[in-house]
């Protein structure tokens, strides 16, 4: 719990960031809310040399709901999205989803940036933005680029950004129909055991667009395009609930911890995707 | 001020002496972050000291290389087993008549096992040099399972190879410590043998953790000048901690303060002494400076003393009707790779041979044999009286069990085998001599208030809802009926090394009619401040608020043995009530003469003495303390003090009834618990606030250890949850609302009446929050299942069931 020395930055601006990140290469880190990474220094499980500190730096905490389109500065706190009204109408899966991370301390402090940017597979936010298709906006050395969330994470802590690039925000438009985040945990505070994001339209009866993504059940989130094509043009009965937990079984790879065995997470799995396509059915 | 009567009830609410719901007088610091623990103290030149532990459960140590981390600049030194036992420190007695390793001699016998101390001018350059000491090991095979470890040709304890005789008796194999038996097994074998229904069952009460918010420390400062060690620590027993000290260094005792400050929460865990603590003091007197040792929270869940650990086999054998006719146990205990169980040391598996529980059971035999494995030392008392937790839960299992094997209602099963109320006092089949008890009058008002009948009928419904599908949800009733034996206790069979567990307390009248008393237990959390001084309030008549209760500095405080074990108020509290007398006598001396009147013509009234028969004349308290100190009186000398050292006649047995009702989904394995009844009978309740604080916490560490909290090993010995991450420590959020309920049944040897509380909810709770997760399955079959009852272990246990085909 004693954490390995190390520099600390507060750069006021990218360009300093970018610049810190150019020289130190892998012994720096950025960090926003400090809730993934300060447990992980105090634990020496990440040793950072150098640590840049991002709160500094001018125009990371927006939030802008504009025309449809929502953007979400790397340093808007769990609890700033709670708080905003504007989200709670445009997108109020991310409310959902945002109220069940960690204990109101936590997301005082814990950042969308830092939930979305570091691909820790227990993290709720990287399910739900591949759930609602948002990109991941990264500045580096050679300036600006997009990545689609659906595409940016690799492997558990393994994602396409690069050590000189630092996530600044997080874009998508804002969904339409009913949601649901619904998710299993042992206590507060804790990972997923399960959890689903589901987002979903109703054309006369029958569902128009599904898209589902799953936290925790795989070293990255689970976006399962077939599980949400298996609902498209059903009313959600229990043959196409079936049908969408089957696909999504199909995508998740679980493995055994602490919560439980594989065979227990793939069961909680369906019964958790099931009930939130429910939810979010009656709510479209 | 003649007209005494309509102001008698004022001056009586003035005292906030017993009974009355006094705010916690502790609370104004800590809400306040001004209160004063261990990491809190500073002093000039304080080095800090950081161990290097071992990753391996089982390991020879080649060798160990402390060049590097002695050139990191701050350190200090660097010590292993070669520099503590030129001094004989490197191993140290156990309160269980066992010895431990203080740091590595030659091998390693746990995960996180203390191999080398570095002591560095600073806490981060201790961390930064634990990570330079290089320590070459040969892995040793791993032995977790007791069972497996009395089978195993490998030898775990190899300095005690050869010995066939431990502390508690003969050692049946090089892994096993003693076997602990109690009652009449010829006897109990034959009533189970001719009965005509016995249940069996088996069971793990899994290993937990006490995990206090506050984590073991300690700092040592030696001065050379005069040769006195003083010694903070985190300590439940500070007396015993001194005497302790004193033994294993040759330092005279009188040199020797330990000071107890403010305790962030105990449970048991800091009974015991820790290596931490010796390397400390072993620092500060080799570098001459204050040494500071404060773990960390992983440290404090690999290392530090863990609670249960028990596997038990039990048989309950009744008539067809249901009257109890005898009951055997045996336990498998784990103790880990040092016996370091706190107990009394007559009782090597604490009071398990409370095991009968509130029933009378006219035959039975208990034995516990206790085995070394790969795993860290300890068996505390977790929140419980010695291993009553245990007890507890194996006799309130075992009743479901029977119950099952009779078909018959678990609350009617215990009813007609309650020991009745003319019965007390009660001598149990296992020699214990209960003191008092109203056991069915508890239980009637436990099943009334919930209104039992219509929770049966409810789940009976349910189980029909959800045969026909209309449900996923499956309802229990938990039930519970506890009795405690707390109080330890009787010098004549409680002794911890040598050391009779009695208790104290000394009062000093000042002059003005303030006070201050001092005890030799120490409040964890407790609140010993406000409830003794509420003790003393309504013995001597000077009011709460005028009484400083003072504990834990052995310099001043009388001699005592600590506070756990729900010990405090049985023990201490009966020393301060005993203690307040003898001023009150010696009042009553000074007030007749004040009065100018006979000694037996004063009678004492709430906060004075009155001439009997004319109220109108009288001294208050106040004016006798004043009197005492500064008057010249016959025959009496000055000054008004007292000193009470008080040895239990016996110990004493709160009870209680608690009923838990609970929703589980059966799909996902999460239980929602929907009511928690808890009745208490601690006898005479001093601070009625207190108490209910106490049952919610005890409540709420029963909800945690029957639900999920768990310290886990996997085959290699690594411990699975040394996190809170993943270990269960239950925040508001978890906890459901409690209603709490008591009955008085005072204890009739103790001066007040009153048998403590503080560990009680805890004893009781465990088995009814395990009961009512079982019950709900009981219509499906199930007998019995181990805890904790975490999401996937509910859920496996409806797989198991067919609950999901």
């Amino acid at each position: 719990m004693i954490p390995a020395a190390f520099d600390y930055y507060r750069p006021n601006n990218m360009d300093e960031v970018i610049a810190l990140l150019q020289e130190h290469g892998d012994d720096a880190r950025v960090m926003a809310g400090g809730h993934s990474l300060i447990p992980m220094m105090k634990l020496r499980m990440a040793e950072v040399p150098h640590l840049i500190d991002l709160q500094s730096i001018e125009g990371l905490n927006a939030i802008e709901v504009k025309d449809g389109q929502i953007t979400l500065g790397a340093m808007v706190t769990q609890h700033d999205l709670i708080d905003h009204d504007g989200i709670a109408a445009a997108a109020p899966i991310l409310r959902e989803a945002a109220l069940q991370i960690a204990d109101p301390q936590v997301r005082y402090m814990g950042t969308i940036g830092g939930n979305v940017a570091n691909g820790d597979p227990g993290n709720d936010m990287p399910g739900v933005m591949q759930c609602l298709d948002a990109q991941i906006n990264l500045v580096g050395p050679d300036g600006p680029r997009t990545v689609a969330a659906r595409d940016y994470y690799e492997a558990a802590y393994m994602t396409d950004r690069a050590d000189d690039e630092v996530l600044v925000s997080v874009s998508l438009s804002a969904p339409t129909g009913g949601y649901a985040y619904e998710k299993q945990k042992r206590k507060i505070g804790d990972y997923a055991t399960a959890a689903a994001a589901v987002q979903i339209t109703n054309s006369e009866g029958k569902v128009a667009s599904a898209s589902i993504a799953m936290t925790n059940l795989s070293d990255v989130p689970v976006w399962s395009e077939e599980a949400g094509a298996a609902l498209v043009g059903t009313s959600c009965d229990t043959d196409a609930l079936g049908a969408a937990v089957a696909a999504m079984l199909g995508d998740i790879d679980p493995s055994e911890d602490n919560r439980g065995p594989v065979a227990f997470k793939r069961h909680v799995a369906g019964v958790i995707l099931k009930r939130a396509v429910t939810r979010a059915w009656d709510r479209a | 001020m003649n007209d005494m009567t309509p102001d008698r009830e004022e001056r009586s609410a003035n005292l906030k002496g017993m009974g009355c719901s006094r705010k916690r007088v502790e609370d104004a610091r800590f809400t306040q972050g001004k209160g004063n623990y261990v990491d809190d103290i500073k002093l000039p030149d304080m080095l800090h000291g950081d161990f290097v532990r071992s990753p391996y459960a089982h390991a020879r140590v080649v060798s160990v290389n402390k060049e590097a981390a002695l050139a990191l600049p701050g350190v200090v030194a660097v010590l292993t087993a070669e520099d503590l036992a030129p001094l004989n420190l490197h191993w140290m007695p156990t309160l269980a008549g066992d010895k431990q390793m203080v740091l590595a001699d030659g091998k390693v016998l746990f995960q996180g096992q203390e191999v080398a101390f570095v002591v560095a001018s600073d806490r981060y350059v201790a961390a930064d040099a634990v990570e330079l000491v290089e320590v070459e090991y040969e892995e040793l095979p791993v032995i977790t399972d007791p069972f497996e470890a009395l089978k195993s040709e490998v030898v775990l304890r190899e300095d005690l190879e050869g010995q066939t005789e431990g502390a508690h008796g003969p050692r049946k194999h090089h892994n096993h410590i003693f076997t602990w038996e109690q009652g009449d097994e010829a006897g109990t074998n034959q009533v189970l043998d001719n009965a005509e229904v016995v249940a069996e069952e088996t069971m793990y009460y899994h290993r937990t953790h006490p995990c206090p918010l506050e984590t073991c420390g300690s700092v040592a400062s030696m001065d050379k000048v005069n040769g006195k060690l003083t010694l903070w620590g985190t300590f439940q027993a500070p007396h015993v901690v001194r005497t302790v000290a004193s033994l294993l260094s040759g330092i005279e005792e009188h040199n020797i303060r330990v000071v107890s400050p403010d305790i962030g929460g105990g449970f048991g865990n800091k009974v015991g002494v820790y290596p931490g603590y010796v390397c400390s003091i072993v620092a500060s007197i080799v570098t001459g400076k204050p040494v500071k040792w404060v773990e960390d929270r992983m440290e404090n869940l690999m290392s530090t003393a863990f609670a249960r650990d028990y596997h038990m086999t039990g048989k309950i054998s009744a008539t067809k009707e249901g009257k109890i006719t005898g009951l055997h146990c045996h336990v498998t205990a784990d103790h880990g790779g040092f016996d370091a169980c706190a107990d009394p040391t007559k009782f090597p598996a604490g009071f398990m041979n409370i095991c009968t529980g509130s029933y009378d059971i006219p035959v039975a035999y208990l034995a516990v044999d206790g085995v070394y494995t790969n795993k860290a030392p300890g068996g505390v008392s977790y929140r419980c009286s010695f291993r009553v937790t245990e007890a507890v839960y194996f006799i309130e299992r075992m009743i479901e069990v029977l119950a099952i094997e009779l078909d018959m209602d678990a609350a009617e099963l215990r009813r007609i085998n309650f020991i009745k109320k003319e019965q007390f006092p009660y001598t149990a089949a296992l020699g214990w001599e209960y003191d008092s008890g109203d056991y069915h009058t508890a239980w009637d008002k436990a099943l009334e208030t919930v209104d039992y009948e219509g929770l049966r009928a409810e789940q009976a419904e349910r189980v029909e809802a959800f045969k026909r599908g209309e449900t996923r949800k499956l309802m229990g009733v938990g039930l519970s009926f506890f009795t405690e034996i707390v109080g330890a206790g009787p010098v004549k069979n409680c002794d911890i090394l040598g050391m009779g567990m009695f208790d104290s307390c000394e009062i000093r009248i000042h002059p003005t009619g303030s006070a201050i008393a001092r005890l030799g237990t120490i409040s964890q959390g407790q609140g010993h401040a406000t409830t003794f001084a509420q003790i003393l309030a309504s013995e001597i008549g000077i009011s709460a608020d005028s009484i400083t209760i003072e504990e834990g500095d052995t310099d001043t405080a009388p001699y005592g043995l600590g506070t756990y074990g729900s010990r405090s108020t049985p023990v201490a509290g009966a020393a301060t009530a005993m203690a307040g007398r003898k001023i009150r006598a010696k009042a009553q001396m000074i007030a007749a003469y004040l009065l100018e009147v006979h000694d037996d013509d004063v009678e004492f009234d709430i906060d004075r003495f009155v001439v009997k028969g004319a109220p109108e004349r009288f001294k208050t308290m106040k004016e006798i303390a004043y009197a005492a100190y500064n008057q010249a009186i016959p025959g009496i000398e000055p000054g008004l003090e007292a000193v009470s050292y008080y040895d239990p006649p016996n110990m004493t047995y709160p009870f209680g009834a608690y009923v838990c009702v609970m929703d589980i989904d059966v799909d996902t394995g999460v239980p929602e618990i929907r009511r928690f009844y808890a009745l208490d009978d601690c006898g005479t309740r001093i601070n009625p606030m207190i108490i209910e604080g106490q049952v919610h916490g005890g409540l709420t560490e029963a909800l945690a250890v029957a639900l999920g909290q768990e310290i886990a090993y996997d085959d290699m010995g690594n411990v699975k949850t040394g996190t809170l991450m993943d270990f269960f420590l239950p925040t508001a959020w978890e906890v459901p609302n409690y209603e709490t309920d008591y009955t008085v049944t005072p204890s009739p040897h103790h001066p007040i009446g009153a048998k403590g509380v503080g560990e009680s909810p805890h004893v009781g709770g465990v088995p009814c929050f395990s009961n009512a997760v079982q019950d709900a399955f009981r219509a499906f079959g199930l007998r019995h299942t181990n805890m904790p009852h975490d999401h996937w272990r509910i859920w496996q246990t409806a797989n198991g069931l067919g609950l999901h085909d």
